[in-house]
């Protein structure tokens, strides 16, 4: 390809680029708007919490118990070596409540949720159920995208909440009783160096920022599907993909912002 | 207040997605209050678009709509939305919601629209439903259901605030023949039982003129006929004889506009 | 009906998420130490602070009574001015004497408050005026290095 071609090329990709994320923010601003109706409307809510919230609990906890019982491991190998196993929770809890709750809790989402929304969403528009609906004088923007999108962010701070809970809790049957470390300084060293604005409160401010974020990306996928197989098939695992990224980048500027050296 | 003659009257619309490519051109109808009326063409020829701007979907670039002699502004939401109270349309494929089943299907409009008791919306849905043949299928979920259920399904929708005018979009295509004779006999049927105005859009000659008043043909996105099944069959028009016969070449060509089939084998230069 | 169990659920799911909450915020962090009945502030000053950190805690006779709210230069007399936060049912000696310790040998640094023998106590808003700067490491083994040296030398002089 010649250069002038080559160059044209980027230059209507670039394009093309911006006018979607136009196109996105004007998506975002509309499911603000269409929130305060939504809300009167919480039964629509409550039930989009339900497929969205305690659907995943089950790979939440375990993903927790997991991630939780891995980490005091790995991390009383490492602190044994200085004589500092007793950390080991300390260790756990920091990681869980300022990283690895938010973020992980947030991929899973996407991957579990995130999905499911962006294939709802996009059958339903493909089935025409969307058009029926505003023929029929029904805004499907507070009907069916609003709830989701309030269900979204309702959910994803409880579940990271869980996420970290549940780690914590295998952290300490792994710690305290597998491998033996005193039960009292297990927590008396967590809960001298765990500060519940600082680490729990940035946490939770975190699942709010990728909750908003994942669940947006995923309507705004769905919405924005072509009607065929193909074209949701595509529009899902986009969903897995720009959510995880945004909340990986997202992860960075709020730690950044929050958790610096500075006084 | 003197009602008008017309229920939907489109006078001199253009109007086009793209604004370079006019879909349809200086298009004037008129729908009759109580009548059943027809639209015909081939596939693509813009006919799902009319419907979609008489319920004020899109905006027409020229021209006027007008419903109950108000003009149809896709722009004033409140006006639009009290107007789409008063239709009904009937989706290709039923377009019903696949989470509800078919009694909450019928129901939403009603639970949407009116604060009337449940017991009194059970009621009316499953009067609805007797209406189309199904009230014995009330508690069925949507996967449940077969293709010419989920079109009389939808119908049953259409028709529970009891609209002044009911749309429908393609309500004949794929169905076997018994589900054509009862589609069609249900039209005809609810339109007078109602006094209400139907539209349908269709490409199904046969069963359009068993049940319609009036019929336009549309072609090349203008009016290529229009009239009474009897006046359309007796039609000189080219374009009309085509489509009402079915003939397979004529002012709709067979072929695709491709070079000349030697020049593409390469036998002339 | 379909709807009660949905709401059911869904309560459940938020309790489950509000008690991790709580068990965070309680037995993983410090919240349980917060005391939020009322406090005053008292001030001390030290030539170096070193690494004390807003919310370090102020303890007296290892019980923890207060926080650091506030560290502040003061650049008149270049000295570190840190504001401590103290529970109002604890009353100290106006001649108290705040250190700055650290918690095990590497561990965090925080306040500690001795008491003195005076009959008079601190009243909000007064500074401690006996303090004892952090111990610097740097300047520890600069010391040792220094006084290892001088016994060196005597040693030298009396070959």
């Amino acid at each position: 390809m010649s250069p002038v071609n080559l160059l044209l090329a980027v230059g209507a990709r670039s394009l093309r680029l911006v006018e979607s994320l136009g196109h996105a923010a004007v998506f975002f601003r509309e499911l603000v708007r269409h929130t305060p109706a939504a809300l009167r409307r919480f039964d629509l809510s409550v039930a989009q919490i339900y497929a969205i919230g305690n659907l995943s609990l089950v790979i939440i906890i375990m993903s927790g118990a997991a991630v939780g019982g891995v980490l005091a491991l790995q991390a009383y190998y490492a602190l044994d070596r200085y004589g500092a196993a007793e950390s080991v929770g300390l260790l756990v809890a920091l990681s869980l409540l300022r990283e690895l709750g938010p973020v992980l809790t947030a991929l899973l989402f996407a991957g579990r949720a995130g999905t499911s929304l962006t294939a709802e969403i996009g059958l339903m528009k493909a089935g025409e159920q969307l058009a029926a609906m505003e023929m029929m004088a029904v805004d499907p923007r507070s009907r069916v995208l609003a709830p989701r999108f309030i269900a979204g962010i309702v959910s994803m701070p409880l579940l990271s909440a869980i996420f970290s809970a549940v780690g914590v809790t295998a952290a300490y049957a792994i710690a305290v009783k597998l491998i033996g470390i005193d039960s009292a300084a297990f927590w008396s060293q967590m809960q001298d160096g765990v500060d519940v604005f600082k680490d729990v409160g940035n946490g939770l401010v975190k699942t709010i920022v990728f909750g908003i974020a994942s669940t947006f990306v995923a309507l705004y996928m769905g919405y924005e599907s072509e009607a065929t197989p193909e074209g949701v098939a595509q529009a899902t695992t986009g969903t897995v993909v720009i959510s995880s990224v945004t909340v990986l980048i997202l992860d960075f500027l709020l730690t950044s912002l929050m958790f610096s050296t500075r006084p | 207040m003197e009602k008008s003659d017309n229920l939907v009257q489109i006078d001199h619309v253009t109007f086009g997605y793209d604004r370079r490519r006019a879909v349809l051109t200086d298009m004037s109808m008129r729908f009759p209050r109580g009548s059943v009326v027809a639209i015909m063409g081939s596939s693509g020829c813009g006919k799902t678009t009319l419907l979609r701007l008489i319920g004020g979907v899109v905006r027409p670039q020229s021209g006027t709509i007008l419903f109950d002699r108000e003009p149809v502004d896709p722009s004033d939401i409140e006006h639009l939305f009290a107007l789409r109270r008063r239709l009904g349309m009937l989706f290709q494929f039923g377009a019903l919601f696949t989470d509800l089943t078919v009694f909450e299907n019928v129901a939403f409009p009603l639970r949407e629209h009116t604060d009337l008791p449940e017991s009194m919306i059970r009621d009316i849905v499953l009067m609805k439903l007797n209406a189309v043949g199904l009230r014995g299928a009330a508690a069925l979920r949507i996967a449940e259901v077969s293709g010419g259920m989920a079109r009389r399904i939808a119908l049953g929708r259409a028709i529970a605030l009891d609209p002044e005018l009911i749309m429908y979009d393609e309500p004949f295509a794929g169905l076997d023949p018994i589900s054509l004779g009862v589609t069609a006999n249900l039209i005809r049927r609810l339109n007078d039982a109602t006094g209400a105005t139907s539209i349908v859009v269709s490409h199904d000659v046969d069963e359009c003129f068993h049940i319609c008043d009036y019929a336009y043909l549309i072609s090349s996105g203008r009016i290529a006929g229009e009239g009474t099944a009897q006046q359309l069959r007796a039609s000189d028009d080219p374009e009309v004889r085509q489509f009402i016969l079915g003939e397979p070449d004529g002012p709709v060509h067979f072929h695709y506009p491709a070079q000349p089939l030697d020049q593409e084998l390469g036998l002339t230069r | 009906m379909e709807k009660r169990n949905l709401d059911m659920l869904v309560g459940f799911f938020v309790l489950l998420g509000a008690a991790a909450l709580v068990f965070l915020s309680l037995k993983a962090a410090n919240l349980a130490n917060f005391s939020f009945d009322s406090t005053y502030a008292l001030t001390a000053r030290f030539d170096n602070v070193g690494g004390l950190k807003i919310r370090a805690p102020v303890k007296s006779a290892g019980v923890t009574i207060g926080r650091i709210s506030k560290i502040a230069f003061d650049d008149k007399t270049f000295q570190g001015v840190v504001t401590l936060v103290i529970d109002h049912r604890y009353k100290f000696p106006d001649d108290t004497s705040a250190k700055i310790l650290t918690s095990g040998l590497l561990g965090d640094q925080y306040v500690g408050l001795e008491p003195g023998a005076d009959d008079k106590n601190l009243n909000p808003g007064d500074t401690i005026k006996l303090t004892q700067s952090a111990v610097v490491l740097e300047n520890l083994i600069g010391q040792m290095l220094y006084s290892k040296a001088a016994e060196g030398k005597p040693k030298d002089a009396a070959k």
